[in-house]
């Protein structure tokens, strides 16, 4: 699949964001958010920011625009319409969060109903982003059980990161974080590895005797395509620029994205003093590239079945 | 609305694929884009046409595949196109409305006013009927030529689609699938007709016939093996003299 640069960062920021956006919901409903405004106005717009720009970057690759507005009509049979609504809807308990606890310094009785509001919207709004992806059958690498897991392991991975790097740098220290940043990216990890083996191993469903059915005359090539150049179809569908650079890649996202956020976040767990906050802002920020180029991987390993019919098999390169 | 009919017609309009008939000709995927280039999905863009990669929208395309089972290399041609299926994914994905399917006789279409180009639709299809519109920016499809089978201003029996219309062979048929009695579902009975990739669950309302048994031996006519003189009587006087002279 074409790995849209505006749907890569989208999902990627969306995720952090919502990530982030749990995380102070969670916290502020257990009271354990300290009465800081200058934490709190950073921590909320970053998160609320990145939302937005994520947002506003999704409708980049659309063909109009202006009429993304449509999009919300459809909740009831369309993943993405319902993504839409989850996202516009977080808006509403996740201000209030912010607004009690910035403006009022409070996070108890309503206010920390409105973050645990906060907490389930935005992880319905990752689920919805990645039941997208897991809803479409004809591509076996997003249609599997793995990759709702993925997309909300990496959201709680990324937001607990951008917190303990916000908490650290405003010298608060939240009971527990580290704890959790830590164990998030080890269940990332192994639920990316788990992932990637199933993607590798599994045998795809179609076949290009099944797409055409012409099997029972033995094994089906293509002989003539119907067309000499390119067109839709194999731009978006059947895109393999740079797919053998795959296992280099993985490589880079398991480095970036993994094991540098998990040694940084150990060192800033371990440490005190000014380095606690310097080794967790280098943690989350080099999460983000490591997150980028994973799910750069998630769009361009990716195949489809419309591409049985242009000769390829779904289980190659 | 994007979700499905609650109460669909029994009426399921659409094509039967004689893959045992196709001579790859083109003709059929030529005249979709011809009558399609001035009908409700009009235009259907093409990018530079006349340059070295040119990229427009089509929604037939015809494939040539070879086979090579228990000896015999065969050689199939395929023309692909949408299938108007029973459970169109396409359809359900869509966030705006812009795509449905029509209650009253299965045809998938797409409202070109609300669709927001997001090709999720696309994406949703395996089997590729879909194609984005660069220049337009929303997503186009057959329409299984609902301007021509519902135009009384045609002759009654061009009212089938342009490919249809036009396939010198006949190997594409027009008609309701959804009556066991019509003249398709009788001929997709008789031959074996198919569902492409039935384990996606999209259920195809088009139907393909396979390629008939190949024969290797030459048809039995009823013609003897070899030659026999015409006659065997031999003609008299002058010409009997010159045939008897030329024989020997």
């Amino acid at each position: 699949m074409h790995p849209a640069p505006s749907v890569i960062v989208f999902t990627t920021l969306c995720g952090a964001g919502y990530g982030l956006l749990a995380l102070l919901g969670l916290y502020g409903a257990a009271g354990q958010l300290p009465p800081d405004p200058a934490f709190g106005a950073v921590s909320m717009l970053l998160a609320l920011g990145v939302v937005s720009a994520g947002l506003v970057s999704s409708t980049f690759h659309l063909g109009h625009p202006e009429r993304a507005w449509r999009a919300f009509s459809q909740w009831r049979s369309s993943w993405l319409s319902r993504e839409g609504v989850a996202s516009a809807v977080t808006y509403g308990p996740t201000v209030a969060f912010g607004a009690g606890w910035v403006l009022l310094g409070s996070t108890t009785g309503l206010w920390a109903v409105c973050g645990v509001l906060s907490f389930l919207c935005a992880v319905t709004t990752v689920i919805c982003t990645a039941y997208i992806y897991r809803s479409l059958k004809p591509i076996p690498a997003w249609s599997n059980r793995w990759v709702v897991p993925n997309y909300l392991s990496l959201s709680a991975m990324t937001g607990a990161l951008w917190l303990a790097a916000l908490a650290a740098l405003f010298g608060h220290e939240l009971p527990g974080l580290s704890p959790l940043a830590l164990a998030t990216i080890v269940l990332a990890l192994v639920l990316k590895l788990a992932y990637w083996r199933y993607i590798d191993g599994s045998p795809a469903a179609s076949t290009p005797e099944s797409a055409t059915g012409l099997g029972f005359l033995g094994k089906v090539r293509l002989f003539e395509a119907p067309h000499t150049s390119e067109n839709y179809l194999l731009k978006e569908m059947g895109y393999r620029i740079a797919r053998k650079h795959a296992k280099k890649l993985r490589v880079i996202a398991l480095c970036l994205g993994f094991f540098a956020p998990f040694a940084l976040a150990l060192a800033a767990a371990s440490a005190s003093g000014v380095i606690v906050p310097i080794c967790w802002l280098f943690a989350a920020g080099i999460a983000i590239p490591g997150v980028l180029v994973e799910r750069w991987l998630f769009f361009a390993e990716a195949k489809h079945t419309v591409t049985l019919y242009y000769g390829r098999e779904l289980g190659k390169s | 609305m994007t979700s499905l009919p609650d109460h669909r017609s029994s009426k399921r309009l659409g094509l039967v694929i004689d893959l045992d008939v196709c001579v790859g000709c083109h003709a059929c995927a030529v005249n979709c884009k011809e009558w399609n280039s001035g009908g409700v999905a009009a235009p259907l863009t093409d990018l530079n046409p006349y340059d070295e990669d040119p990229l427009g929208v089509w929604f037939n395309r015809v494939h040539t595949y070879e086979t090579t089972g228990d000896g015999h290399g065969r050689t199939v041609h395929f023309p692909r196109s949408c299938l108007h299926c029973d459970e169109p994914a396409c359809v359900t994905v869509c966030p705006t409305g812009a795509s449905y399917k029509r209650a009253e006789d299965g045809i998938v279409l797409v409202n070109e006013d609300i669709c927001i180009g997001c090709k999720l639709c696309s994406w949703a299809c395996p089997y590729g009927a879909r194609e984005y519109d660069y220049d337009a920016g929303v997503m186009k499809k057959c329409t299984l030529c609902i301007d021509r089978i519902y135009n009384e201003n045609l002759a009654a029996e061009d009212r089938v689609p342009a490919c249809v219309a036009t396939c010198p062979t006949s190997a594409r048929h027009f008609g309701d699938l959804g009556d066991p009695d019509s003249d398709i579902s009788k001929l997709v009975r008789e031959r074996g007709g198919y569902d492409l990739m039935p384990e996606m669950g999209y259920k195809p309302v088009n139907q393909y016939l396979p390629p008939r048994p190949r024969r290797t031996e030459a048809a039995a006519l009823g013609a003897a093996s070899q030659l026999l003189p015409l006659s065997s009587d031999s003609a008299g006087g002058l010409l009997g003299w010159i045939d008897r002279l030329l024989s020997n």
